[in-house]
């Protein structure tokens, strides 16, 4: 039995058992949908409407429809593509990293945060593959034999390393997140009252039996893929780092961009998962599995990544500078100073003022300070790669080429009908889906919960 | 005629360290079936290492020299072309623009190949039927299953079972 230091806060409040950690993950799912959740459905639903109305219009019209030009060719789109996939690197850092690391606070947040994972990278893929050109021809981007001679892709290009890691990331997170839902999906069948509950969770949950060689087996299984996966986040967001920096555009082609990318990805993804938890766990009554200490070691996470986006914003002045290149420089000055120097400013406020408030741990614990500061993230680094990518292709080498970007109707629209489909996905999960890894949080009980810490103290005191 | 009766109990450490005394007594242990995972059970038990690990390693293998294989074949053998001017004569010369490539194959194969293996040999696949006749088992019972081949052995096992902290022993038919 593994033996707490009472030093350290109790995981479960509230004198939970292990058969209330069944109830209260599975009520939810059992019950009707409430009156918010149908509110915010139908919201999402509505701008993921949209996003195919706008979707539509892309693939029909092409992309003229866009603010595209021949100088800035990458705008709202690849910014989107990072923002999402950024935001997905959480979760697997969370399941992954965490695990590794063992800290058993992952437990109540690693099943939503690597659901949140799933649908961000979702969401990304949908910007990869609406940005192409030829939407109909995706199939073009892997090495498939074909009748041009066989024309393969090109192995050196960052884009085809892009393909590679993010179909190998989203279906390995897939694997991760399923396969640990299993034993849950199999608590919801043996628990269902209605036939069709019966049948569909008896379908998911794949026949388990919680027998000592199939968790045996289960446990190896997660240990390896988080294994797996640590190295797989950071190579994920590095490759799509080297998007930019394997390029010779001035504030692009710059070695800090892979740690720098993978810190802000972590960054933003946290903040993210705030922003849902915080909600999550009020609406759905979790407050005694996802509680205080879980927002303040988040909020930590957050504070570590910014503060490390904030050295490397540093990095990136000072090599700016000390190479002595003319055109790395004025891609700085033009940032801080040019047309865009709006955007440039609202991403520092954002991403190297906002985490240093973390210090304060009265700051870190606050639930609403936390929830709307992990809105003005997910906003500066939005702004973060909107600035790396277009001022940098906007004023390049050759003045006579200097162009300005402006988004379209058609862009927003995708982007917020992305933020649609995201939280419409992420709605039917908490629907359906246990929303924390109920089998996994059982194993705390008798080690970390409020009433096993409150025993300890009673034993330690008759000593 | 060996049939088998189940002892539930609610923690955990009783299960494991009934374990040993109880084969000591010659309780005939087949398994345990706990709604979360057991530190040590495995150990407990008697249960062999699980090879998956191996698999999966074996697996990732397989895809990175799937990869190397592929990205030699297509970039410098088949097909070489001059990007940039980036040497492609050999493969050693071209091969740090394909770390990312080769990288990420072996994880996917490994991965896949495991997940896969898994679902396989613990015969989890859609529309297979678990047996769990109490629904205690997927909530928060550790359940011990015993075989029994007559009635006096059913007894003593049920008596022994209560005696290192089952709160019930029953019987489920088939």
């Amino acid at each position: 039995m593994q033996h707490e230091a009472l030093i350290r806060e109790p995981l479960i409040l509230g004198n939970k058992t292990i058969h209330d950690i069944t109830e209260d993950i599975c009520r939810p799912i059992e019950s009707k949908p409430t009156k918010s959740w149908w509110f915010a459905f139908i919201l999402s639903a509505t701008c993921l409407l949209w996003w195919v109305v706008c979707v539509s219009y892309t693939v029909g019209i092409g992309l003229g429809a866009w603010g595209l030009n021949n100088v800035v060719d990458w705008g709202w789109d690849i910014t989107n593509f990072v923002w999402w996939v950024g935001i997905g690197h959480a979760g697997t850092l969370i399941s992954a990293v965490l695990l590794l690391f063992r800290q058993k606070w992952r437990l109540s947040i690693n099943r939503a945060s690597e659901a949140m994972t799933i649908f961000a990278v979702i969401c990304a893929a949908s910007f990869l593959l609406t940005h192409i050109g030829r939407p109909w021809l995706p199939y073009w981007l892997l090495p498939l034999p074909n009748q041009f001679g066989s024309l393969w892709v090109n192995f050196n290009s960052p884009l085809v390393w892009d393909t590679f890691a993010v179909s190998t990331y989203f279906t390995v997170s897939l694997v991760f997140w399923y396969t640990g839902l299993i034993p849950d999906f199999a608590a919801i069948r043996d628990r269902a009252k209605t036939p069709q509950r019966k049948f569909w969770y008896g379908l998911l949950s794949f026949g388990w039996v919680g027998t000592a060689k199939n968790w045996q087996r289960f446990e190896e299984v997660s240990l390896v893929l988080a294994g797996m996966s640590t190295p797989l986040v950071l190579s994920v967001h590095t490759i799509v780092s080297m998007d930019f920096a394997t390029s010779i555009v001035p504030g692009w082609h710059t070695t800090i961009f892979p740690p720098y990318f993978v810190a802000g990805a972590i960054f933003s993804g946290f903040a993210m998962v705030q922003t849902l938890l915080i909600i999550t766990r009020k609406v759905m009554k979790l407050e005694a599995y996802i509680t205080t200490l879980h927002i303040d070691m988040m909020n930590r996470i957050i504070m570590i990544t910014g503060s490390i986006v904030g050295i490397a914003y540093i990095t990136e002045f000072f090599i700016a500078w000390y190479s002595g290149v003319e055109y790395e420089s004025y891609a700085f000055i033009n940032r801080a100073t040019g047309p865009y120097w709006w955007a440039y400013w609202a991403m520092m406020s954002c991403n190297v003022i906002s985490p240093q408030l973390f210090w304060s741990s009265k700051l870190r614990t606050n639930i609403t300070f936390t929830f709307f500061m992990s809105i003005v993230v997910n906003i500066g680094m939005w702004f973060e790669r909107f600035v790396i990518i277009v001022t940098s292709l906007h004023r390049a080498y050759i003045p006579a080429q200097w162009s300005m970007y402006h988004p379209t109707w058609v862009e927003a629209g995708i982007y917020l009908g992305s933020i649609g489909l995201f939280f419409t996905l992420f709605l039917l999960f908490t629907k359906f889906f246990p929303v924390i890894a109920m089998s996994e949080l059982k194993t705390i009980v008798h080690s970390s919960s409020l009433q096993t810490h409150r025993e300890m103290r009673k034993n330690e005191n008759h000593h | 005629m060996s049939k088998f009766i189940f002892g539930i109990f609610s923690d955990e450490e009783k299960v494991m360290h009934s374990i040993a005394p109880l084969r000591a007594k010659g309780v005939v242990i087949k398994d345990v079936i706990s709604p979360f995972p057991i530190h040590g059970m495995d150990h407990a038990l008697g249960l062999a290492r699980t090879r998956i690990s191996i698999c999966s390693f074996l697996y990732g293998m397989t895809g990175f020299g799937l990869a190397i294989l592929m990205t030699w074949y297509m970039m410098i053998s088949d097909w070489p072309m001059d990007i940039g001017g980036k040497p492609n004569w050999y493969f050693y010369q071209n091969v740090p623009a394909f770390i990312p490539v080769i990288f990420e194959s072996t994880i996917f194969c490994a991965a896949h190949g495991m997940v896969i293996t898994f679902y396989l040999r613990s015969k989890l696949l859609p529309g297979v039927t678990a047996y769990t006749p109490d629904v205690r088992m997927t909530d928060d019972k550790i359940i011990m299953k015993v075989e029994v081949t007559d009635a006096a052995s059913e007894q003593s096992a049920s008596a022994l079972l209560r005696e290192f902290g089952a709160e019930e022993v029953k019987e489920y038919g088939k």
